[in-house]
């Protein structure tokens, strides 16, 4: 009964907003469409594939797992995982919902809110405090603890530690990435610039750049994004961050305003980087497709790009960010976490210790270029390492002893409106003229103390 | 007896509007009624939504967000509404002779109307890139060096105007334009015998016989206005900085990715308020300048 009043009262907060200010109905669905027939096709290939086991008596759980990262390019690996996973536990049967990354966390959080959630779904570790947070997963520690058969060694310690909240596990670890430097060697040899190196800091990197800008031919030196990800990184570079170690917010330290500066300066003052306000690197994958196209030299980009530089017309590398006092890497990983509300948690668990570390999936994972599973297997990451370009591929690995987490801070459920009054402000230094970085940090702290207040 | 008969009647009026009336209860009122409980919550889908009184009301009404937001929108329709009307008005006046290929030029205006918002504002986007649109290569030739429209805090906004202007111009025309060829010559005739000239006929006859038209188009535009958005969300997103965010677009992104309902919802019903208010005053206003001559 209540499942169902709140079904209704979902549906409807939907339709509120949209109703009430009049603005046409082109948001919502536009998803639907596609990840329905997903999900349908894939249901009955279910139903084909798997008979019922003779030897058990029970009928066999259905699980609903949705998740976004194959959209887009892996929707076939992912049905051959899950295939494989129903072929090794014939009584579980698994229906999909691949939703493309723009919409999912709307489409789930209606689904949580309706009470319809899927058992299994996958969330990046910044949503995943959040959701922790407000109780809506469910605790798998007491799963674990009875799995004999488990063994949280096969991952990596700081990639399984992150879905624990509140000394909980809450979820694991699927794969994880990371950003690097990527530089265009044939720029480098051509201009006879020593390539970076991982003792490089701000300063080598601005020395190279400014020998590497060619401002006729269209080439800028080095580029970065000026926005939220890039700055609480850049001010990890300067040994500074958003939050102090008593929680309190330290947005404009002397430490951040110095990286801040750092960050516009190379666009402003040293012209190494397009100015700030170029209007085509400021659209999406802007700086990516310069990079591709040879318009800049060194960038610092996910390393989910590698396919999409493997067949660029140069040759490229990765190394280490340049820091300044400290070296500072982004670091993302997705998870799989159980609904707090699933019955089916047992067969939910089983699905999640598969899908994150079955060599086989682990392997297809890699086979397919998708991501970098988080196990710590030296024999399965070889098969990674293999894969070239770029040659100096254990950069990833590297890179993670110096990682910086989403700095979600004593206030994980107002992660949105942090990552917006901050990225605001930094907007208006980046493009306002006379607004100096220091005026930008002193308001952007103002904002997060009221945040927090609230 | 008398009493079944009515009642058997209304029966099959219900039955007539059923269809239509089901409709609007279940995508519009209902939800406006449930978005005016879920306002007095702090409902975020996840956790369970607690009575949180005009909370919601308050803090938007003293959110700096939906203060700027209310600002911009201000900025918009002072910029936009009088030239929409003015060059809607010269439009439909130029677009009522008879020019030869006329039918031509008033399909041409009106293409726009019928364009997807989402498509012009992308190809717009383009037009105005800072560096390599077509916007600023033209001012270029003349000699003047054009800003960054859609990143300058200064012309972002005036940007969003014109390329509205631009888009609704045809609909006001068309508007108007039927209006004017409503009215009757007899009144020109008139005014000929008693010796008026081409702008005494325009001002004395045309101006406030076209008065009922102007002022639905008034309405319209200024309640087009308030409901800003599209336009917005794929030019700027609201930038730079909140520059042209507007009320909803702040609801949208309350609602849908800040997923704070409660607000969102209260958000809502405070742009209902003030639209309502606006056209009570211009329902009141009206009579002191709208001529109906019938």
């Amino acid at each position: 009964m209540t499942v169902k009043r709140k079904g209704w009262v979902a549906i409807l907060g939907m339709t509120v907003a949209l109703a009430a200010s009049g603005c046409g109905s082109n948001t919502s669905n536009t998803d639907n469409g596609a990840s329905n027939s997903n999900s349908n096709s894939n249901a009955a290939n279910n139903s084909s594939t798997s008979p019922a086991p003779s030897g058990k008596t029970s009928e066999p759980v259905t699980i609903k797992f949705m998740q976004y990262t194959a959209s887009g390019s892996q929707e076939e690996t992912l049905q051959e995982m899950v295939k494989a996973f129903e072929t090794a536990n014939p009584d579980i049967k698994v229906k999909l919902d691949i939703v493309d990354y723009n919409n999912y966390y709307t489409k789930l959080n209606t689904q949580l809110a309706s009470g319809d959630a899927p058992d299994v779904f996958e969330v990046g570790y910044e949503n995943f405090v959040s959701y922790a947070a407000k109780n809506t997963l469910k605790d798998l520690t007491p799963i674990i603890a009875e799995d004999t058969s488990f063994k949280p060694e096969i991952y990596k310690g700081l990639a399984y530690d992150s879905f624990k909240y509140d000394g909980k596990q809450y979820g694991v670890v699927e794969s994880f990435s990371d950003v690097v430097l990527f530089y265009n060697k044939d720029l480098f040899d051509q201009k006879q610039v020593a390539y970076p190196t991982a003792d490089w800091t701000w300063k080598e990197e601005l020395e190279a750049a400014q020998k590497l800008t060619d401002a006729k031919a269209g080439v800028w030196g080095t580029y970065s994004p000026i926005q939220f990800y890039e700055f609480y990184k850049t001010v990890a570079q300067n040994g500074g961050g958003i939050w102090g170690d008593d929680g309190k917010p330290t947005v404009n330290s002397k430490q951040n305003i110095e990286a801040f500066q750092w960050m516009l300066d190379k666009g402003g003052k040293y012209k190494v980087s397009p100015p700030l306000n170029d209007d085509t690197f400021n659209q999406p994958d802007a700086d990516l497709n310069a990079f591709k196209s040879g318009k800049v030299a060194m960038l610092r980009a996910g390393i989910w790009n590698f396919g999409r530089f493997a067949d660029a017309s140069f040759k490229w590398d990765i190394a280490l960010e340049p820091g300044n006092t400290n070296k500072a890497h982004h670091f993302f990983a997705d998870g799989l976490v159980v609904a707090g509300k699933s019955k089916n948690a047992e067969a939910a668990w089983k699905f999640i210790k598969f899908m994150s570390s079955d060599p086989a999936v682990v392997s297809k994972r890699i086979e397919k270029g998708w991501s970098v599973p988080a196990v710590s297997d030296e024999k399965v990451m070889d098969a990674y390492f293999k894969q070239t370009p770029p040659e100096s591929k254990k950069v990833v690995m590297d890179a993670l002893e110096t990682l910086v987490l989403t700095p979600v801070g004593p206030i994980p459920d107002k992660w949105s409106d942090l990552t917006k009054a901050i990225g605001d402000e930094l907007e208006k230094a980046k493009l306002k003229p006379n607004y100096t970085a220091e005026q930008a940090l002193n308001e952007a702290q103002k904002q997060v103390e009221k945040l927090m207040e609230k | 007896m008398v009493g079944q008969k009515r009642l058997s009647k209304a029966v099959v009026i219900l039955g007539f509007l059923f269809p239509s009336l089901a409709g609007l209860l279940l995508f519009q009122l209902i939800p406006m009624l449930s978005s005016a409980v879920i306002s007095f919550t702090d409902w975020d889908l996840l956790t369970k939504a607690r009575f949180v009184g005009l909370d919601n009301y308050r803090e938007a009404l003293q959110d700096e967000q939906t203060l700027t937001s209310m600002l911009n929108i201000l900025k918009y329709i002072a910029g936009y509404l009088p030239s929409v009307l003015a060059l809607g008005l010269l439009f439909a006046v130029l677009l009522n002779r008879k020019l030869r290929g006329v039918q031509f030029y008033r399909i041409a205006i009106f293409i726009p109307v019928i364009t997807s918002w989402v498509a012009v504002s992308i190809i717009w986007r383009w037009l105005l890139n800072g560096q390599s649109g077509l916007v600023n290569y033209v001012l270029s030739l003349v000699g003047v060096q054009g800003p960054v429209w859609l990143q300058d805090f200064f012309w972002a906004m005036p940007a969003i105007i014109a390329v509205s202007v631009w888009k609704d111009l045809g609909y006001v025309t068309i508007i108007l334009l039927a209006g004017l060829q409503d009215i009757s010559d007899d009144y020109y005739e008139a005014a000929t015998i008693d010796g008026a000239g081409g702008f005494q006929k325009f001002w004395r006859v045309t101006l406030p016989l076209l008065t009922p038209s102007l002022f639905f188009v008034l309405v319209i535009s200024l309640i087009n206005g308030f409901q800003l958005f599209d336009q917005v969300l794929v030019m700027t997103n609201g930038g730079p900085a909140g520059s042209t965010s507007t009320l909803v677009q702040q609801i949208y992104e309350n609602a849908f990715q800040s997923y704070k309902m409660g607000f969102a919802s209260a958000q809502s019903w405070i742009l209902f308020v003030i639209i309502l208010i606006v056209t009570i005053i211009q329902q009141q206003l009206q009579k002191r300048w709208v001529t109906y001559d019938r």
